[in-house]
């Protein structure tokens, strides 16, 4: 169980968190095309690598942040918090809302 | 060499580093017979002092074995103890009475038909299950009962006693795996240094191989282990086991020989782990190489040395290093005839052993044979790396050590030790240790550099032999399987099986690598290693599921309900009743007078500040902006795909003030989705969401006297229809309790009311209606009444009557979508959803035989295509017959349509679409009074 470090906790067990996702731009809704609404809801590019991704921190502070993790090794490289946007290279990047409303029912407790 | 030899004839007198005591001798049972023992002996050892030297039979060919390494791991020492199966012989101790017998054999240890296996040993080469017992397939069930016969292992009895097992949690600043004298040194340095420490060690004593060495070393082991004990801040734990090494060293340990529980799952996540476990003597493969009376030099010291037994008369030593010369000269000392020292350094080697199920005589590679009961061989050590590749770790073979070493991938939390490490003396192997502790603590310090000592590169003699004793594979077995293609390592793994029984490649996976590097003419560095993946040791499944623990979650009024015969119905962790033992009954009841629900599950959020309307509009499909204080409304939420999400109602309570209900299913994900928006695409938004589902006990009084019920025990709240109309919300004092919600809202069609009470006063309000209604005919009713009800209504049950492929058009809701809001989740999708027309529809369904009933999940067909599914059905009290609600294909979607069932059986039967989804009252007159 890898650790992820929280911006408000700190270092907590992953089994604490909900993994959002990868962070998508939300697309204009009045003037997408069906097409990048749908790469907005389904497409990512999942490198092995580097990627900006969306955490919630489900059984803690419950914030929602964005952190950059890489994903062979796991490490986190940085994490921050709605409204610090991230001066990446290539431009910035803004954390969108999670499009996955269905994750997480809430009933995680029942390992020990 | 008999069997039963009389007792005790092999016990040596006292040894100075034994761990017996003497003071305490009893008898313990072995395959039908009594054996003595001391306390502190392990069974293999008890049973080595009586000279009996067979243990067991092998997986596939039953070929008799007996100690090999005198270790944990030893293949050939496992057997059935009190009940327990694979019991580890040269581990477990002995206890008084203890009631041991062997495995996998049949009739008898002594002669065992299978037995015969040996002979038909060609036709089951490895991987013969692949190529036999294949056809014909109807006599699979004959196979299966001749192999099972021939299935290896102990027997469980379902009548085994119930046992305890636990989890732990633990933090240690340095966790160190192996507690010989690297694994000591480090952990006293580390806590020196200030660092908390878990010492964990496999056997049942620290010292490692210290134990069963000679005077200097056992002064040593008393030094390290007096360090251990006086040092404050290390936690030891004996016959226990790292077992795994998972991310951000997430460390498994199990515990075992506990009093208390049959054994223990600790879950540590480590600062840093030091992994100090020693090496692991390698055996040697030649013919005849795992009969009885062949045993590794650290199996001898051991036998010697902590059990004070002789392993046999007259022996023949094969050794390659120091350990097999000290092996040797502990046999000397204790009285073991040694006929031959065979120095393999010098290029001796043997050749074969002959005795079936005991050692007779050695051939020797000089042509000479030895008589001889004990053949010693120290040709080598492994490296177990385990716990290194775990840690992404690339060992690399040597060549010139003939052993793997850590690579330089390690990551800088894990650090090696001890002869894992390197070689050296004592003294340096102690001082680099203690470096690794200072630097595991500290993070700082120098570590020194450790030689790496040259050993002769010895798998396999001239003769092909056993290379996996758990799996009965032999150096034959993997030549072939080279030749027939399975040439890569890892599939020869897989293929053969080698690597894969109880050792799970400790004794055998370099032998097997070194053979096949020979046999495709590669290095073992080219051939590689086959992955190390956890659990290291074996862990009972009982340690990992641990304790049952499994929160439930009830209303306060549950022990009401359960004290007036709710049958309970579990929703998630909820429970609720499902009904007070007539369903039917209940409904009748509601319709007809008054009957009171506890919803208390159902989800409900607390939204504050001025800009909630912004976050409705965009949570729900239909619009809020214009909801007066005292109004409710009922949205749909769908997700930004348009697939149907959750509904509710929703209440302005008061300026700024609202109060969100969601099903009941859907609490805590609508929370998480309102705090996403909130959080980071809305921040500007001034809302605050509380949740307050458990904060607030709910309760539906339904039915014609529902206005009667509550004003009864109601005041500051005027409930006159004309003061509080449908779709309205109030808050009022309720048998005396303050700050009551309650709305007006028609789940089931009748007249009535949602109240939520703060819910610490839940039962007494409840009580109280019950008391105050009894003329008024009040009875409670159950979410199966309920389900009845609303389904007569035509009121569909996100989850139930919508799947995850249900966008917003589908569930009949075009009313509610206002398409003209700037947005709104799910708006693209259920506008394009619209444009393109055809879609499915949820609607309201009729059999035509009102008596049947289908089964909820049914599917609509139309000769052999299915072009829908029954979502909700149940047989209705008020109409007298048959209702469900169910998805068609667009063109069935017209009233009067009838449309085919298949229901479970098979048969089929018709059902009409209705007008409307509600087959009861549709105009909502009952509602609306």
């Amino acid at each position: 169980m890898i650790l992820v470090p929280c911006p408000h906790c700190g270092p907590r067990n992953v089994a604490e968190f909900r993994h959002v996702g990868e962070a998508a731009a939300r697309p204009d809704p009045a003037s997408a095309t069906p097409e990048q609404w749908r790469g907005y809801l389904y497409l990512r590019r999942n490198p092995a690598g580097p990627t900006t991704e969306t955490w919630y921190h489900r059984a803690g502070c419950r914030a929602y942040f964005a952190a950059e993790r890489h994903t062979v090794t796991n490490e986190f490289r940085r994490t921050w918090l709605p409204g610090e946007v991230a001066a990446l290279a290539g431009g910035a990047t803004e954390m969108g809302a999670g499009v996955d409303a269905s994750g997480g029912q809430g009933s995680g407790g029942k390992s020990t | 060499m008999s069997e039963r030899s009389p007792a005790s004839l092999f016990r040596l007198g006292p040894q100075p580093g034994e761990v017996l005591d003497r003071s305490q001798s009893f008898h313990f049972l072995w395959d039908g017979g009594s054996y003595p023992a001391f306390a502190g002996d392990t069974i293999a050892a008890a049973l080595a002092a009586s000279g009996v030297r067979v243990l067991s039979r092998s997986f596939k060919y039953h070929r008799p074995r007996g100690i090999l390494t005198a270790s944990f791991h030893d293949p050939g020492c496992m057997v059935q103890a009190d009940g327990e199966p694979n019991v580890r012989a040269a581990h477990r101790r002995v206890k008084p009475a203890m009631d041991v017998a062997p495995q996998n054999v049949w009739p008898s240890l002594r002669f065992d038909v299978r037995s015969a296996n040996r002979a038909l040993g060609r036709f089951l080469t490895p991987g013969f299950y692949y190529k036999t017992f294949i056809k014909p397939q109807r006599l699979w069930p004959a196979y299966q009962k001749v192999l099972k016969r021939f299935a290896a292992g102990g027997r469980i009895s379902a009548g085994s006693a119930h046992g305890y097992f636990d989890k732990r949690y633990a933090h240690p600043d340095v966790l160190v795996a192996g507690g010989g004298p690297a694994g000591m040194a480090a952990a006293v340095a580390a806590a020196e240094a200030g660092a908390s420490v878990m010492l964990v060690e496999e056997e049942h004593d620290l010292g490692g191989h210290l134990r069963w060495g000679g005077s200097g070393e056992l002064g040593v082991l008393a030094a390290l282990r007096a360090a251990v004990t006086g040092q404050s801040g290390i936690e030891v734990l004996t016959d226990s086991a790292v077992t795994g090494r998972y991310d951000d060293n997430w460390v498994a340990v199990v515990q075992r020989g506990l009093s208390d529980v049959e054994e223990r799952l600790i879950k540590a996540r480590a600062g840093v782990v030091v992994v100090a476990p020693g090496l692991i003597e390698r055996p040697y493969v030649f013919a005849g190489n795992d009969t009885p009376g062949v045993m590794l030099s650290t199996a001898v010291r051991r036998l010697v040395n902590l059990y004070a037994v002789r392993p046999g008369s007259r022996a023949v030593v094969l050794t390659a290093n120091d350990e097999g010369d000290a092996a040797a000269a502990d046999l000397e000392r204790v009285g073991v005839e040694v006929a031959a020292v065979v120095d393999a350094r010098r290029g001796g080697d043997v050749v074969r052993v002959r005795g079936g199920r005991s050692v007779e005589r050695v051939e020797l590679g000089d042509g000479t044979s030895v008589d001889c009961d004990l053949l010693v061989t120290a040709v080598g050590w492994t490296a177990p790396t385990a716990l290194l590749n775990m840690a992404g770790d690339r060992p690399v073979y040597r060549p010139q050590a003939a052993r793997f070493l850590p690579g330089a991938d390690l990551a800088p939390n894990v650090l090696a030790a001890g002869g894992l490490a390197g070689d050296g003396s004592l003294d340096q192997l102690i001082e680099h240790a203690r470096a690794v502790g200072q630097r595991a603590a500290t993070g700082e310090g120098v570590i020194p550099d450790l030689e790496v000592r040259d050993h002769p590169a010895l798998f396999g003699g001239r003769t092909h032999g056993i290379v996996d004793l758990s799996e009965d594979i032999s150096s034959k077995d993997i030549v072939a399987a080279a030749r027939e293609g399975y040439d890569s390592v890892e599939l020869l793994k897989r293929f053969t099986t080698v690597t894969m029984g109880a050792a799970q490649g400790k004794l055998e996976t370099v032998n097997a690598v070194a053979i096949l590097a020979e046999a495709t003419g590669r290095s073992i560095d080219e051939t590689g290693t086959t992955m190390w993946r956890p659990p290291y040791v074996p862990i009972t499944l009982g340690a990992l599921a641990g304790r049952m623990f499994e929160p439930i979650r009830h209303s306060p009024m549950q022990p009401w309900h359960e004290a007036y015969g709710a049958v309970p119905l579990v929703a998630g962790e909820w429970i609720r009743p499902d009904h007070y033992g007539d369903p039917v009954a209940e409904v009748r009841n509601v319709r007809d007078n008054v009957g009171i629900i506890d919803v208390t599950p159902l989800g409900k959020l607390d939204l504050r500040g001025p800009d909630v309307p912004q976050l409705l509009n965009l949570l729900y499909v239909n619009k809020w902006s214009k909801l007066e204080i005292g109004a409710v409304r009922y949205g749909v939420m769908c997700a930004e795909d348009g697939v149907v999400l959750d509904d509710g109602v929703t209440g302005h309570l008061g300026p700024d003030h609202y109060l969100m209900s969601t099903t009941s299913s859907g609490a805590a994900t609508v929370w998480e989705w309102a705090e996403n928006w909130l959080q980071t695409a809305h921040r500007d938004w001034r809302v605050h969401v509380t949740p307050v589902t458990a904060a607030f006990a709910s309760i539906n009084v339904a039915g014609p006297n529902s206005r009667q019920l509550l004003s009864r025990v109601t005041t500051g709240v005027d409930l006159s229809p004309e003061a509080f109309p449908y779709m309205n919300v109030r808050t009022g004092s309720i048998a005396g309790v303050d700050g009551c919600v309650m709305w007006r809202i028609g789940f089931t069609g009748e007249l009535s009311f949602e109240i939520h009470v703060p819910a610490g006063y839940g039962l007494h309000v409840w009580e109280a209606l019950i008391d105050h209604g009894a003329d008024l005919g009040v009875a409670p009713f159950g979410v199966e009444a309920q389900r009845i009800m609303r389904l007569e209504k035509g009121h569909a049950i996100v989850g139930q009557d919508t799947d995850g492929l249900t966008r917003g058009y589908s569930a009949a809701i075009d009313s509610l979508i206002k398409l003209d809001k700037d947005d709104f989740a799910g708006l693209p999708e259920l506008s394009w959803q619209r444009q393109r027309g055809e879609y499915p529809m949820l609607v309201g369904l009729q059999p035509v035989d009102g008596s049947v009933v289908p089964a909820e999940a049914s599917q609509i067909v139309e000769g052999n295509h299915i072009v829908g599914r029954i979502t909700s059905s149940r047989w209705s009290p008020t109409l007298g017959r048959s209702i469900c609600l169910g998805f068609v294909a667009p063109h069935l979607i017209d009233a009067g349509t009838v449309v085919t069932v298949q229901l479970p059986d098979r048969s089929r039967i018709e059902a009409t679409v209705t007008p409307q989804l509600a087959h009861f009252d549709p105009a909502g007159v009952r509602l609306r009074g």
